[in-house]
């Protein structure tokens, strides 16, 4: 029944091609605005860890000044970052299962080979736990131990494509590697890992690139790293070197702790206010209390990660598809509702409603498909075209399988919505009244 | 013209007519709302910097390893760099302006702790800067050369005694004073004297409300990094960068990386690339829209003129001209034309009304509502005339065949 209905559906689909073209390219057209948007807006509001990302949180507490908040806009919220002192304090704390501090900076890699020019090398400087707390895949070696992050030691972990430049791509495992004066010892080289939103950093740009390498934290509490990445001050302190800098107010840092019940977060939660009830006794803290824990996909929503305009644009493709959706309607309408002598005699001969309401609703769901399949191309056309207009649009604007099938979901159902009006019209028509003017 | 049989006519197929309505409304509201949001941004990215942004070259340098000498290396890159053939000036830069990396700071008029601070995005420039932006100070002067402070001088952390600012700066902190002469605190009430006015210069971030509270001190950035603002005569930029960026390589690039040689051009059409991709997605589908729209109703009145042919050899037959069946189908569409725009009117402000409420979108300026009214009454008349015109071509005697 359902190949008969195909045949009749193609019969009836060729008999006025440019109709239907023109309700094929209203959909595809519908749908292609819709998708080149969705796929954006999916990209940067979808669960970049869903294994744990609700074991993950950002941490912040409010050491801002007592004059006024953080966020003019959203008063409520803590700053984004700590200052070093804190995270320092924070890092001593038994309660996290695993627990890093986090911030960037610059480094001049000198490759042993002369004849390869130094470049440059942005660093994640970060807590021997950040691997496994993110789920980072190792192509040689791994994480440094605790010991290198107490004791601030020169280990270094390479991305795999600085590993490429440094080592020609071999296992640089327990070699040596020069960045500015300083002698690194390599311990892990990661694969290729890249969430195409940076979620474990969006103060920095959450769509920037994974880092190049990444050293103990701690480093930077011995000695000068030239610091990538935002400083935020409130107090009118003198802060004339990089050591005033990591002792003042200002907030440098970022924090993450793995938290994997509730349990743990409560008492996690009480660890931070207690410290920073300690801390207001030394007068700092003049805020009221206000510590936060976000998952990672809270985090992302706070950070508005995606953007008001892209939210904006969005709706305006809701509104595009439904326009060309109501096309869609009048035209199917229409082109029923001439069929009208033709439904009428197939009653007459013995069809039931339900076999005539099948029939029409196969034909707009062939309609539905093509324009979905027209969608899809158009799609990849509007996100190579975004892609050419935005330098970091790159990862956000690929379509992915989930997507494809959302597409075509996207456009069968609105094919056929927008066809079961006009289908139970005509199933509606008293077939007489037709029958008499054949 | 008589309008009652077409009225009939139309009451007879109203779910047809309401559809053609309802889609005329959509496209409306769409199109409107997009065209007033694009022409926001459009007017956003062009607003003047106050610089000669075509012109200018930007480079970094950045040091590194014990070797590595800053103050000695300016020295060297702005000797060279000023005695190419085709650089106006250079002055070295601790930021790139419109870059959307940079440097802010509240600054006070009095030393008193509670006095109002407003916010600057300083940058860190000597004395050929006015030359090198190309921006013009129209109060006091530029700095001089011994005022700039180096990198390796002794008083570098302290507030140098002298600044230049925006007039836009100067007047959110004195008001109708007169800024040029006056002192400008800091928090710790360090104080800088306003010795000169620029008329109009952005600062590092286009999308900060303060985008012209911009200051200067004449000082050299701190290493191990320095940017270098490279002005070139009309028409030698392009042929500039590959030689700025060998001449610096050539004088040291064993302690130091030069890196980032480009135009200020490419750097703030990726500030606003955002906003460009933006306009530009708006831009795509109002046309797309447009013929969508246009096509439906090509497509629908090509479609009833087939099933009316009868209809219409017969008007024509008992006395209707050409011109009356022309005439008969363009007020048909026009009819449904209008019921749609009256419809779309209100969904286009209640559109703008939800969009403001919910994202922070300027309100709707009206005469976008009666260009888009304008635009789509044009294009009903576009799209029906030809189907009207086949329409017309019916022959009278259809009417006698098919019976």
């Amino acid at each position: 029944m359902f190949l008969y209905n195909l045949r009749l559906a193609r019969l009836s689909l060729m008999k006025q091609p440019l109709l239907t073209g023109l309700m094929v390219l209203a959909i595809g057209v519908g749908v292609g605005a819709c998708m080149t948007i969705l796929t954006f807006v999916y990209s940067l509001t979808s669960d970049p860890i869903p294994e744990k990302s609700d074991q993950l949180f950002a941490v912040r507490l409010d050491s801002w000044g007592p004059d006024e908040p953080y966020d003019d806009r959203r008063p409520d919220e803590a700053p984004w970052q700590l200052t070093h002192a804190d995270a320092m304090a924070l890092l001593e704390s038994p309660v996290p299962t695993r627990h890093a501090a986090m911030r960037k900076a610059v480094f001049t890699a000198v490759p042993e080979n002369r004849d390869v020019a130094p470049f440059l090398t942005l660093s994640r400087m970060t807590g021997g736990a950040f691997f496994d707390m993110f789920n980072v895949p190792f192509l040689f070696g791994g994480t440094w131990d605790e010991d290198a992050d107490r004791n601030a030691e020169n280990v270094v972990v390479l991305s795999k494509e600085t590993n490429d430049s440094l080592f020609g791509g071999e296992n640089s495992v327990g070699r040596e590697a020069r960045f500015g004066d300083d002698v690194f010892r390599v311990v892990g080289v990661i694969d290729e890992w890249q969430p195409i939103v940076l979620y474990y950093d969006v103060n920095n740009g959450p769509n920037n690139d994974v880092e190049d390498v990444f050293m103990p934290y701690t480093i930077g509490d011995r000695r000068e790293i030239d610091m990538s990445g935002n400083v935020n001050c409130w107090k009118d302190e003198q802060i004339d070197t990089y050591f005033d800098l990591m002792q003042s107010e200002c907030v440098v840092t970022q924090f993450w702790a793995e938290l994997e019940n509730e349990a743990q977060v409560a008492e996690y939660q009480s660890w931070l206010d207690r410290y920073t009830e300690g801390q207001k006794a030394l007068g700092r803290f003049e805020r009221p209390t206000n510590n936060r824990l976000s998952t990672v996909t809270e985090y992302m929503k706070i950070r508005e990660v995606a953007a008001d305009e892209i939210l904006v644009v969005m709706s305006i493709g809701v509104l595009f598809l439904a326009a060309c959706m109501f096309n869609t309607i009048g035209i199917i309408l229409a082109r029923f509702i001439a069929k009208a002598p033709v439904i009428g005699l197939r009653r007459a001969l013995g069809a039931s409603k339900a076999a005539i309401f099948r029939q029409h609703l196969v034909e707009v769901g062939v309609v539905g498909l093509a324009g979905g399949i027209l969608g899809l191309l158009l799609s990849m056309l509007g996100l190579a075209g975004v892609r050419a207009m935005l330098s970091d649009g790159d990862r956000a604007a690929h379509l992915n399988l989930e997507l494809v099938l959302i597409a075509i979901v996207i456009a069968v159902s609105s094919a056929i919505i927008a066809g079961l009006y006009p289908t139970w019209r005509i199933c509606q028509l008293a077939p007489a009244g037709y029958l008499k003017t054949q | 013209m008589e309008i009652r049989p077409i009225l009939s006519a139309m009451w007879r197929n109203r779910t047809g007519s309401v559809l053609v309505a309802v889609q005329i409304a959509l496209t409306l509201a769409i199109v409107v709302n997009c065209m007033f949001m694009a022409k926001s941004r459009i007017e956003f990215i062009a607003r003047p910097s106050g610089m000669d942004i075509e012109n200018i070259i930007t480079a970094q340098s950045l040091g590194f390893g014990s070797d590595y000498r800053h103050d000695e290396t300016i020295d060297a890159d702005l000797r060279a760099l000023r005695a190419l053939p085709g650089v106006i000036a250079v002055t070295p830069a601790s930021g790139i302006p419109m870059s959307g990396s940079g440097s802010a700071t509240g600054y006070k008029t009095s030393m008193d702790e509670d006095a109002p601070r407003e916010t600057a995005n300083y940058y860190r420039f000597d004395e050929h800067a006015e030359q090198a932006l190309g921006v013009k100070i129209i109060e006091g002067r530029g700095f001089t050369e011994l005022e700039v402070r180096r990198a390796d001088d002794e008083n570098y952390d302290r507030m140098p005694p002298q600044v230049i600012i925006t007039k836009a700066y100067a007047e959110r902190l004195f008001g109708d004073e007169p800024a040029l002469g006056q002192l400008i605190y800091d928090g710790l009430n360090e104080s800088a004297e306003v010795v000169g006015i620029i008329e109009h210069q952005y600062g590092a971030w286009v999308h900060w409300s303060s985008f012209d509270n911009v200051m200067w001190f004449p000082q050299r950035q701190e290493g191990p990094s320095i940017r270098y603002i490279i002005r070139a005569e009309p028409g030698q930029r392009d042929a500039l960068i590959p030689v700025v960026e060998q001449t610096m390589q050539e004088l040291n690039s064993s302690s130091r990386l030069v890196r980032n040689v480009r135009t200020m051009e490419e750097t703030v059409a990726t500030s606003y690339e955002g906003d460009f991709a933006i306009a530009s997605t708006l831009i795509v589908a109002i046309i797309l829209l447009f013929v969508i729209t246009g096509l439906g109703i090509v497509g629908l009145a090509s479609f009833t003129v087939r099933q009316r042919t009868k209809q219409i050899g017969t008007r024509r037959a008992i006395g209707a001209r050409k011109r009356d069946i022309i005439r008969y189908f363009l007020t048909e569409n026009w009819l449904m034309t209008t019921i749609g725009i009256v419809i779309g009117t209100v969904l286009t402000i209640s559109l703008n009304y939800a969009l403001a409420t919910a994202f922070e979108i300027e309100r709707l300026n009206y005469v976008y509502l009666v260009i888009g009214m304008g635009m789509l009454w044009l294009l009903g008349f576009v799209a029906v005339a030809e189907p009207a015109r086949r329409a017309s071509n019916v022959s009278p005697a259809v009417a006698t065949r098919t019976v």
